[in-house]
C-alpha cells in the first residue's frame, strides 16, 4: 500500500468504527464490491468510488453523520437516485456518500391546501400517483421521472417538457426542511406562499448539495386539467419550426409543452419507437395543450392554423389518449434512442434566446462536422433549452477527450448568443470550466462567499457547480494557449 | 430622461465606503412606508431607467432599475402583455427597482406565481461597490446560485438592483369576476374548493361580505366556468381588483394598524380581535386589528404561517416576523457577504441587518 492508500485505509476503518455507534452495520458500506454503484451518476463518464457510503434511516442518524464529518473534516456528497446529468453527485475519494435513499415515505397529502409533504428519497412521478385519486398533480416532469428523487429534482432545479407553462422546480416548492453541516435543522418558505426574511428557499433550489441536506419538501399541487391535446408539424426548413414557436407565443398562447426535434433526432426516435414521425422533415415541433375542454379546443384551432400558415409540411393531431402518448414517447424517449444508434452519446444542456436557434443550429453543425462527431438535437423549444446530444465511441482512443471539447465549444456558444451553459442539468463537475466563461472572477466569489455562509469549511460537495479562481486561471489559460476560444474578436459577456 | 447611471451609484458606494456613511436606496418612494423606519443619505436609482430589451415573442424583458412602474406596464400593454405577478404600485412614481426588491405581488399572484417567480436575472451594485450580473435573459438557468431571486424581497439590503430581466406573459384574452355572497368561512371553503379544480381561476377575494372570483382565459373557458360557479358577473370589475391591489379599497381607510398574514389558504380564521379581508384565495390575509404584535405573531406562528406589520401605526414592533436563531444567523452572513460594511439600508428588513 502507497502512504496515500494507508491513509485512506486508516481514515475508513476510524469513520466507520465511529458511525458503527449510531448506524445499524448494513448502513454502511466501505466494501470496493458494495461501493461500486455509487461510483458515478447519470454522467457516466465521470467516476470515482467514495471512501464509504451511508445510507441513514432517520433524521438524526443524518444529523449524526454530518456531525461527524464536520468534526472529522470529511467532505460529504448526497445522492438521491444519481440520476443527475452533470457529475452533481459524483463521489469524492476522501469523501462520504450520503444516500437519501431510504427516505422515501409521502408523509402528508393534504388535498384542501393542495400539498404534498414528503421525504426527499421519494421519486418525482410517485407524487403524481399518490395524489392523483384527487385529481391533483405534481407539475415538473423531467423525462428521468419515474426514477429521479424530489431532493435531486430540488438540488437541481429540474425542469420538464411541460416547464413552459407550469414552471421548474423553484416554481413548484413551498417549504424545504434542510440540515447545515452542523447538523443544525432549518425550515426554508412555510406553509402560506411565502416566509419572512430573505428567498433562502428559491437559493436552495438549484444549489446542488452545496449548501445544506434536503430532509422534507413540501410541494404545490395543481388540478390535473380536464382535456390535454397533442399536435405534430413537420418542417422542411428547422428555421420556419422556429417562427411557428413564436407565432404560437405571439398569439397568446402558452402550450402544456414545446418541443421541437432536429433530423437526426427525429430518425433516431423514429427507429426506436415508431411514433410516425415524418422521418424526412428537418424538424418536428410537437404541441401540447390542455385546460377545461372548451379551452383546448379554441386554442388547438388557432395552433393549427398558425402551425399551417408558418409553412409545416405536415401537421398531425393525436386523436386520443394512445396516440398522445405515442407521439410523446418518441419525444421523451429520445435520449436512449439516440443511445441504440450510437456506442455513446453526450448530453448537453444550454439555453438560448429563441430567437437565436437557427444560427446556433447551424454552427454547431459546423462544429460537428468539424470535430468529426455528428449531433442530434432535442430542444424545449418554448424555453429555448436545448439539447445537443453528441455521437461518439468510448472505445474510439482520444474520442472523448474530442467529445468533451466540442461539448465546452457548444456551451461557450450559448453563452455568446446570451444564453446559459445549463438550463436544468446543473453544472456539476462537468461544466465547471464553463462557468469561468459565463461569470466574471468577482461574481464567482461572491457564489464562494453565499457557500461560506451555509457551509464556512466547504465539506458540502466541495469542488462541484462553482470553480476556484484557480482554475478558471489554468482553463483560460489553456484556452489561449491552444488559440481556439471561439470568435474572439467578439466581445464576451 | 433614459440612461445608464451605474458609474455615477458606483461612485456613490464607493464615497459611502470610504466616509462610512449608512445609504437608503430610493426608486420613486413610493414604498418608503414598507419595512422598518431607517435614515440614511439617499441613494436614488432614479437617473438609471429606461427599458433595456423587450420582445414580446421571447416573453422577456430587462429594464434598469429606476424605470418606473408605469412605464414598463404600458410597453408591455401595447404587445398585450403584463407582468403577470399584478405587482402594487402603492403611488404613481412606483420603479421597477423597488417593486422587485420589495418581492410585493398583486391578487395574480396564487394562481401564476410570484414576483421572484419571474425574476430571471439581474444585474446588482453590492456595498462593496461591485457590479455582478446573475441569471440571465433565458427561462431556463442553473448555472451558479440563483443570487437573482435571492434579491428578491430583500429590500435593497444585498445590493442595489441595476437591472432586472422579467419573464412576461400574454394578457388573458378574457376576464370575469364573479361576485357570491357569503360568510368568511364560507368564503375560504369555496374558494379552496375551485383552486382544486380546472377551472381558470386568476383571483379569490372574500371583502367582508361577497366572496369575489375573477376568471382568466379562453372566452369559452371562462364562460364554463363561469356557469359552474354561478353568481353575479360583477361590472366594475378593473376598478375592483385595482383597490385590493393598490389598497384603495374601503377596507383598508381605517385607522387601526394594517397586518399582513400569511398562511396556509384554506386555514380557518385566526382568533383575533379585528376585521380580515381574505386575498390570495386565504393565503394572504389583511387584518386591522388593534390586537398587541405578541398576540398576532404567536397565533400566527402557531398556524405555521407569518405576519407583517405592513403600515406601522406607530406602534413599537419588530416589522417583520422574526427569525429563528439558525436562520437569523445565516441572514446576517449573507448580508456580511454582499454588504460587509453595512451600508445599504441597514435594519430597513431586520434591525440589526
Ligand atoms: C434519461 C434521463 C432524462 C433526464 N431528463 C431530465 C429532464 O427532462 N429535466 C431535468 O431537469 N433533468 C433531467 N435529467 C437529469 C436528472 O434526472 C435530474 O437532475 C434529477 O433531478 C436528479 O435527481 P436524482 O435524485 O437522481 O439526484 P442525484 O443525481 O442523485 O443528485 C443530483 C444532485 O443533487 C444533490 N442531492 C441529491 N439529493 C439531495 C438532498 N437530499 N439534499 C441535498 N442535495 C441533494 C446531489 O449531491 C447532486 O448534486 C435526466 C436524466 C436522465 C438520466
Amino acid at each position: 500500500m502507497s502512504e496515500h492508500e494507508l491513509d485512506t485505509h486508516h481514515t475508513r476503518k476510524l469513520l466507520a468504527g465511529q458511525l458503527s455507534r449510531f448506524l445499524p452495520a448494513e448502513a454502511v458500506l466501505t466494501t470496493e464490491e458494495d461501493l461500486r454503484p455509487y461510483e458515478c451518476d447519470g454522467l457516466s463518464a465521470y467516476h470515482r468510488l467514495p471512501l464509504m457510503a451511508v445510507l441513514p434511516e432517520t433524521i438524526e442518524q443524518v444529523q449524526a453523520v454530518l456531525q461527524l464529518c464536520q468534526r472529522e473534516n470529511v467532505p460529504v456528497v448526497a445522492r438521491g437516485a444519481g440520476t443527475g446529468l452533470s457529475g452533481g453527485a459524483l463521489p469524492l475519494s476522501n469523501g462520504v456518500l450520503l444516500s437519501l435513499a431510504k427516505f422515501n415515505r409521502i408523509l402528508e397529502v393534504d388535498p384542501i391546501n393542495r400539498t404534498a409533504r414528503v421525504e426527499p428519497g421519494v421519486r418525482n412521478q410517485a407524487i403524481s400517483e399518490a395524489v392523483a385519486s384527487h385529481d391533483l398533480f405534481y407539475a415538473p416532469d423531467p423525462s428521468s421521472q419515474i426514477a429521479c428523487t424530489i431532493g435531486g429534482n430540488v438540488a437541481e432545479n429540474s425542469g420538464g417538457v411541460h416547464c413552459l407553462k407550469y414552471g421548474l422546480t423553484v416554481h413548484n416548492v413551498l417549504q424545504v426542511k434542510l440540515l447545515t453541516i452542523e447538523g443544525e435543522a432549518l425550515t426554508l418558505g412555510g406553509s402560506g406562499l411565502d416566509a419572512p426574511g430573505y428567498d433562502l428557499l428559491a437559493l436552495m433550489n438549484g444549489s446542488e448539495g452545496m449548501l445544506g441536506i434536503i430532509t422534507e419538501i413540501t410541494v404545490r399541487l395543481l388540478p390535473r386539467p380536464q382535456q390535454t391535446r397533442v399536435i405534430m408539424a413537420g418542417y422542411n426548413d428547422i428555421a420556419h419550426a422556429g417562427e411557428a414557436v413564436g407565432a404560437i407565443i405571439a398569439a397568446g398562447i402558452i402550450p402544456a409543452g414545446l418541443e421541437m426535434m432536429d433530423n437526426p433526432a427525429i430518425r433516431a426516435a423514429e427507429a426506436f419507437v415508431h411514433a410516425g414521425y415524418p422521418e424526412e422533415a428537418a424538424a418536428i415541433l410537437l404541441c401540447e395543450l390542455d385546460g377545461t375542454d372548451e379551452e383546448v379546443n379554441e386554442q388547438s384551432t388557432q395552433v393549427e392554423q398558425l402551425l399551417h400558415h408558418s409553412g409545416a409540411s405536415t401537421l398531425r393531431v393525436a386523436h386520443d389518449a394512445e396516440e398522445q402518448l405515442l407521439l410523446w414517447k418518441g419525444r421523451k424517449a429520445a435520449f436512449p434512442a439516440v443511445g441504440r444508434i450510437s456506442p455513446d452519446y453526450y448530453c448537453m444542456d444550454g439555453t438560448i434566446p429563441r430567437k437565436r436557434l437557427p444560427e446556433v443550429l447551424t454552427r454547431i453543425g459546423e462544429m460537428s462536422k468539424e470535430y468529426g462527431l455528428p449531433v442530434a438535437n432535442v430542444f424545449h423549444a418554448g424555453d429555448g433549452n436545448l439539447h445537443p446530444l453528441i455521437l461518439y465511441d468510448a472505445n474510439q482512443p482520444g474520442e472523448l477527450e474530442r467529445t468533451e471539447e466540442l461539448g465546452g465549444k457548444i456551451l461557450e456558444l450559448c453563452v455568446e448568443v446570451g444564453g446559459t451553459i445549463t438550463g436544468e442539468h446543473g453544472v456539476g463537475i462537468e461544466k465547471i470550466n464553463q462557468m469561468c466563461v459565463q461569470f466574471k472572477p468577482v461574481e464567482l466569489e461572491y457564489f464562494h462567499a453565499v457557500k461560506e455562509s451555509f457551509d464556512p469549511d466547504h465539506l458540502l460537495n466541495p469542488g462541484k457547480a462553482v470553480p476556484t479562481l484557480h482554475r478558471c486561471a489554468e482553463f483560460g489559460a489553456m484556452h489561449v494557449h491552444h488559440g481556439e476560444l471561439p470568435h474572439p474578436e467578439l466581445e464576451r459577456f | 430622461m433614459n440612461g445608464d447611471d451605474t458609474q455615477v451609484l458606483q461612485a456613490k458606494i464607493h464615497d459611502a465606503l470610504a466616509r462610512g456613511t449608512r445609504l437608503q436606496i430610493e426608486g420613486g418612494g413610493s414604498k418608503s412606508f414598507y419595512g422598518q423606519t431607517i435614515t440614511g443619505e439617499v441613494l436614488s436609482t432614479q437617473r438609471h431607467r429606461g427599458i433595456i430589451n423587450y420582445e414580446s415573442t421571447e416573453l422577456v424583458l430587462t429594464a434598469r432599475g429606476g424605470t418606473p412602474l408605469s412605464e414598463v406596464e404600458t410597453a408591455l400593454a401595447k404587445h398585450n402583455q403584463m407582468l403577470p405577478f399584478e405587482p402594487p404600485h402603492f403611488g404613481d412614481a412606483a420603479t421597477l427597482g423597488g417593486t422587485i426588491a420589495c418581492g410585493l405581488s398583486g391578487p395574480r399572484r396564487p394562481y401564476v406565481g410570484a414576483a421572484r417567480d419571474y425574476v430571471l436575472g439581474c444585474r446588482v451594485l453590492t456595498g462593496k461597490g461591485d457590479v455582478l450580473h446573475f441569471g440571465g435573459e433565458v427561462m431556463k438557468n442553473v448555472a451558479g446560485y440563483d443570487v437573482a431571486r435571492l434579491m428578491t424581497g430583500a429590500m435593497g439590503t444585498l445590493g442595489v438592483l441595476l437591472d432586472i430581466s422579467l419573464k412576461i406573459l400574454p394578457q388573458p384574452a378574457n376576464e370575469v369576476t364573479l361576485g357570491l355572497d357569503m360568510s368568511p368561512d364560507e368564503a375560504l371553503q369555496a374558494m379552496n374548493h375551485w383552486a382544486g379544480q380546472p377551472v381558470p381561476l386568476s383571483a379569490a377575494v372574500h371583502d367582508g361580505s361577497s366572496l369575489m372570483m375573477r376568471l382568466s382565459g379562453a372566452a369559452s373557458a371562462v364562460a364554463h366556468a363561469q356557469q359552474l360557479i354561478g353568481g353575479e358577473p360583477f361590472a366594475n370589475s378593473k376598478d375592483y381588483w385595482l383597490s385590493i391591489r393598490e389598497h384603495t379599497h374601503p377596507f383598508f381607510n381605517d385607522t387601526r394598524p394594517l397586518w399582513r398574514l400569511s398562511l396556509a389558504p384554506a386555514h380557518p380564521p385566526l382568533k383575533l380581535e379585528g376585521d380580515t379581508l381574505l386575498d390570495w384565495g386565504g393565503a394572504q390575509r389583511w387584518m386591522l386589528s388593534s390586537e398587541s404584535p405578541e398576540a398576532i405573531r404567536h397565533a400566527v406562528e402557531e398556524a405555521g404561517g407569518h405576519a407583517t406589520l405592513f403600515s406601522p401605526h406607530e406602534i413599537n414592533a419588530d416589522i417583520f416576523q422574526p427569525l429563528p436563531g439558525g436562520l437569523k444567523q445565516l441572514h446576517q452572513r449573507l448580508k456580511h457577504a454582499f454588504d460587509p460594511d453595512g451600508i445599504l439600508n441597514p435594519g430597513r428588513m431586520y434591525p440589526d441587518m
